[in-house]
């Protein structure tokens, strides 16, 4: 069996993301995604912090201060980008009106509800920053995560442990070993890697897992 | 004549005391007021409650505001960052309250005030520690909880131009929360890069008509760049 890499995760993201798609990528490994847009389909990325269009980092001294996407960092404005406050940022999210935000995740429930905000440990200075309202917002919620922790332990689980983001929010599990469609009546998968089996999959997660009508075993790229 | 400027910042945040609730525009550093809060912070005035998304990043700014000890409490959604130390030892030493609310709802809460409104019923964080005992609704079928405005006696923003009746253009992603800032409190003084002549702004451009803000100062760094 062979697993995917965070680049051939960011990629089979990105595969599934069709032209027009208003999207918000989050802080972490969802962020790598746009590197696998492809640059023949016009996508409109949206950060949080108050823009739409968000293009590429800029060149080596073209940074602005005053230009910067949700993780602080310098970006540039595709030609068509505009700049909006963060009432009508949020607006965006909490209306309906994103049609995918991809996140990371500590653990997600086979029903779709998310943990990705605060370990609840009793030191953690806790941040939320817009992970609520991307949560619960978009028309389609996309976890971006590694299957098991180091430790070999499932994040996809039964019931969260961490503390919730949102429930039954999300609605799809993108991970280094399979994909996984999450509904109100529970886990689906719809897509493995090589050499990985239905059976390998339940064992290794411990959750209840259904195929989906023609589930995929074979690389995805 | 109406005229709005004000020569310093020091002048502009004179006002300001102790006990004060105060909105702090900003996301990061972009945007952030940060020669008014210089100001604030000769000024003196302390035990403040801050409103800001961030609890202050490195060693100016916000951050210097809470480094000399004037903050009683922030209410903001991303406090913890590689460079919020000054946050972080207050926070574990039990000097500093913390409020710690959604982004999303920060933004909602700050516009419900500067609109009027009594309250909003919001779906984000339902379910959440960040609900727990506060008023819910089911609403056609969906979640809501119930969360109050949030309104201040002072906004500090940032803005890139404005004129001396306080209509303000911004600049780039340093907007953020700058423009609904100004609606929520009860004295928005604004720190521009330039103040132009009245009609200067494209009236079809301006973010933040001048009802909302009651002093601009000229920022002294700024300026030249710009104008």
């Amino acid at each position: 069996m062979s697993k995917l890499n965070r680049e051939q995760m960011a990629a089979r993201v990105a595969r599934d993301i069709p032209e027009g798609a208003y999207v918000n990528l989050g802080i972490g490994l969802p962020t790598a995604v746009a590197n696998f847009l492809p640059p023949n389909k016009e996508i409109f990325l949206q950060s949080e912090n108050g823009l739409l269009g968000m293009g590429p980092a800029p060149a080596k001294g073209a940074e602005d201060p005053e230009l910067i996407n949700a993780g602080k960092l310098p970006v540039t404005l595709l030609a068509g980008g505009c700049y909006f406050h963060q009432a009508d940022s949020f607006a965006m999210m909490r209306g309906g009106h994103l049609d995918i935000c991809v996140l990371g995740a500590f653990q997600t429930s086979v029903y779709g509800d998310l943990a990705n905000w605060h370990t609840g440990a009793p030191d953690a200075i806790p941040a939320v920053g817009g992970a609520m309202d991307l949560a619960i917002g978009a028309k389609q919620v996309f976890v971006m995560m590694e299957l098991l922790t180091k430790s070999g332990e499932s994040k996809l689980v039964e019931r969260c442990t961490y503390p919730i983001t949102g429930l039954r929010c999300v609605s799809r599990v993108y991970s280094d070993l399979a994909i996984v469609d999450l509904t109100p009546d529970g886990a689906i998968v719809v897509e493995m890697v090589d050499g990985l089996t239905l059976d390998e999959l339940r064992s290794l997660t411990g959750v209840p897992l259904r195929p989906a009508p023609a589930t995929r075993a074979g690389s995805p790229s | 004549m109406i005229d709005k400027t004000i020569g310093s910042c020091r002048e502009a945040v004179a006002d300001i005391f102790d006990g004060a609730r105060i909105m702090i525009g900003g996301f990061g550093t972009a945007g952030m007021p940060d020669e008014l809060i210089e100001a604030l912070i000769e000024h003196g005035a302390c035990g403040l409650t801050i409103v800001n998304n961030n609890a202050g990043n490195g060693d100016t700014g916000l951050a210097a505001l809470l480094r000399e000890g004037r903050v009683r409490k922030i209410i903001c959604s991303f406090p913890r960052q590689v460079d919020s130390q000054h946050f972080d030892r207050l926070y574990r030493a039990g000097q500093i309250e913390l409020e710690l609310v959604p982004q999303g709802n920060l933004a909602a809460r700050i516009q419900a005030a500067g609109a009027g409104l009594g309250a909003i019923f919001t779906p984000t964080g339902f379910g959440t520690q960040l609900a727990e005992g506060k008023e819910t609704r089911s609403i056609d079928g969906r979640h809501y909880v119930l969360e109050y405005p949030i309104s201040a006696d002072f906004a500090l923003i940032k803005a890139h131009k404005g004129d001396r009746w306080g209509n303000l253009v911004y600049n780039k992603t340093a907007r953020n929360f700058g423009p609904i800032m100004a609606t929520a409190a009860k004295c928005t003084i604004a720190q521009v890069g330039a103040v132009v002549p009245l009609g200067a702004l494209d009236p079809e451009s301006i973010v933040t008509p001048g009802i909302f803000v009651q002093r601009v100062v000229p920022s002294s760094g700024m300026h030249a760049r710009a104008a």
